[in-house]
């Protein structure tokens, strides 16, 4: 099989063009189990999966062995977010029962090259860019999760604040207050990974530092939340519709795509 | 002029190119990447009777040029910012010398800005002053993603920087355009952060600091810098197209920037060749936030609009405005909140 895009991935709505072959053919579920490891891989700038923002171009599944393309919505999309991505990828489909070889390559991108000898040879991202960069990107992956966390907390607020509780309720408000449903559920998983307490008696509006939020301050904070999840939903956005764009070349309409109207 | 409704609006573009991307220029597959980079914006975002086909896109004329921003877009004044790219195109993409030729043959039309580069040291500043003494420069652009060498960017708050800055403020080029890209030394820091923006805002009060693209894809950082520092403004090239393909994505950025910075720090630009012009000012004026967004960011007025179309560029740049476009006594120029906000205050 080759590495071609189906119109359907290049709509950046699709799923990813998806193929098992080979004499021996894949293990039964392997795919599927490869496909949802994938599913659990984000661009760390958009806390989205991978899967769902449409950056999987390509999975092969041949026997335990695994290919994975992996494409982005420019050229020159930040080489340090590509590669959380293209490491984090590959991390998640070795851990998946029944898998040998994994090779996760990120096509047409500036840094590509570099990037997939990287971390197909398990160096760091300091090792990847000798003399180009100054450690790995720990830090990077922390400061953007905590700004995902913001624009969660943000959706969470609005939900409540339309049920009709006030700011000041918010700042009261505990982790086993919060409305059941998909958002709480992330929301408690992105404070399980930056190591906030996630017991129900937890407050729910916290600081970057994890410290509860005063009533005080709690609108000056809401309007910061605010402008974070502006730019993390924007970013998104623009993200969508550039893909789209450059993988519809040739096909036409690239009008459209991710427009709000 | 732009003129509908019975009101003026005085435009300056504070962001347009004349760019060579053409093959022949192209050094590099970096060259190649940069500008079908810009050919994806351009189509992602204009509306489809706007788009060109790929060879004028990378290549247009100086007719073009001046057919489209001042006979059909409406501009006034238009601010050249240069993006050299030497080490992508063999001449250059877009030098001053590209756009002080036009400007002189069209006089009243252009502000020239130039550039420097803080990697280029001592024979850089001494470079940098003849190109200052030449073009008249009262602004410049930077590139802080600009590859040089193995050099993959810098900041502004390099001990490099802070010199050609001080110049700056001793020959009066008090415009320093900011434009960030996705990569910078070190590459494993994240390249659109504008905190070397606040620093050197700070340190120079005397300069004006205007973060093109409003920091976007930064744009939170970019509001908490700007509600603490007086000289820092947005640039709207970039924010400006998303009012045709998502409108309430566009009321939600200007929302915030009025919100944090207010309507007196805000400079609307097409960054032509990447978007038209025209197209960009008639949506402008005739766009609304909004109804169920109103009670969140307000309504945007014909004053608000005069001051981010034209005259506040026209301020930084002491451009004469006829007469005839004025807005009334009353700002909004935004909360005061000038104070450095604590840490824990941001989410």
């Amino acid at each position: 099989m080759t590495l071609g895009l189906t119109s359907r991935a290049a709509d950046g709505a699709g799923g990813p063009l998806v193929g098992e072959e080979g004499g021996d053919g894949a293990r039964p579920g392997l795919t599927s189990a490869v496909m949802a490891a994938l599913a659990g891989v984000r661009d760390p700038e958009l806390d989205e999966s991978v899967i769902d923002l449409g950056f999987v171009a390509d999975v092969i599944v041949v026997g335990g062995r695994v290919e994975v393309a992996l494409r982005l919505p420019t050229y020159f999309c930040a080489p340090n977010f590509a590669w959380l991505m293209v490491n984090d990828a590959q991390a998640a489909v070795r851990t998946v029962p029944g898998v040998g070889e994994v090779q996760v390559r990120l096509v047409d991108h500036f840094a590509a090259d570099e990037i997939n000898t990287g971390v197909g040879e398990g160096q760091g991202f300091d090792a990847t860019f000798a003399g180009l960069a100054d450690g790995e990107l720990d830090e990077l992956r922390q400061v953007f999760r905590r700004k995902a966390l913001a624009a969660r907390q943000d959706r969470l607020c609005r939900t409540m604040l339309a049920g009709g509780a006030t700011p000041g309720d918010l700042a009261e408000r505990r982790l086993g207050d919060l409305p059941p449903g998909a958002d709480t559920d992330t929301y408690l998983q992105r404070r399980a990974e930056l190591g906030l307490d996630v017991s129900p008696a937890a407050p729910f509006l916290v600081d970057r530092a994890g410290a509860p939020v005063s009533p005080d301050r709690v609108t000056t904070y809401l309007r910061r939340l605010r402008t974070t999840a502006v730019s993390i939903e924007g970013n998104a956005g623009f993200c969508r519709g550039l893909l789209a764009t450059r993988y519809h070349a040739g096909h036409g309409a690239p009008q459209g795509v991710g427009r709000d109207r | 002029m732009y003129e509908k409704d019975g009101e003026r609006y005085f435009i300056v573009d504070g962001h347009i190119h004349f760019w060579d991307g053409s093959p022949e220029n192209q050094a590099n597959k970096y060259g190649k990447g940069f500008i079908e980079c810009f050919y994806d914006y351009h189509r992602n975002l204009s509306p489809p009777e706007w788009v060109w086909p790929l060879d004028k896109f990378e290549k247009y004329t100086e007719q073009d040029l001046m057919t489209d921003v001042f006979d059909d877009g409406y501009v006034d004044v238009g601010i050249f910012q240069p993006t050299y790219l030497t080490d992508f195109y063999k001449k250059g993409f877009n030098t001053t010398e590209d756009d002080g030729a036009i400007a002189e043959k069209h006089p009243g039309k252009f502000v020239v800005n130039g550039a420097f580069d803080p990697r280029l040291g001592e024979p850089g500043l001494e470079e940098f002053e003849r190109l200052v003494a030449r073009w008249g420069l009262k602004g410049v652009k930077l590139y802080t993603a600009e590859w040089r060498g193995s050099s993959r960017g810098y900041k502004l708050s390099d001990p490099w920087a802070r010199r050609y800055l001080e110049k700056c403020a001793e020959l009066g080029v008090r415009n320093i355009h900011v434009h960030k890209g996705p990569t910078i030394w070190p590459l494993n820091r994240d390249a659109f952060d504008v905190a070397d923006i606040d620093d050197a805002a700070t340190a120079f009060p005397e300069l004006n600091f205007i973060v093109e693209h409003c920091g976007l894809p930064r744009l939170e950082d970019f509001c908490w810098i700007g509600v603490q520092e007086p000289n820092v403004y947005g640039g709207l090239a970039v924010a400006m197209p998303f009012i045709f393909t998502r409108p309430r994505y566009f009321a939600q950025v200007l929302g915030e920037l009025l919100y944090w910075l207010g309507e007196d720090r805000l400079l609307w630009a097409s960054d032509y060749a990447i978007w038209h012009p025209k197209w960009l000012v008639e949506q402008f004026v005739d766009f609304a936030i909004p109804e169920d967004m109103v009670s969140e960011y307000g309504q945007l007025t014909p004053d608000t609009k005069r001051k981010i179309l034209g005259l506040n560029a026209a301020r930084l740049y002491n451009l004469d405005v006829p007469a005839s476009v004025s807005v009334s006594s009353d700002s909004h120029p935004g909360p005061d909140v000038l104070e450095k906000p604590a840490v824990a205050t941001i989410p």
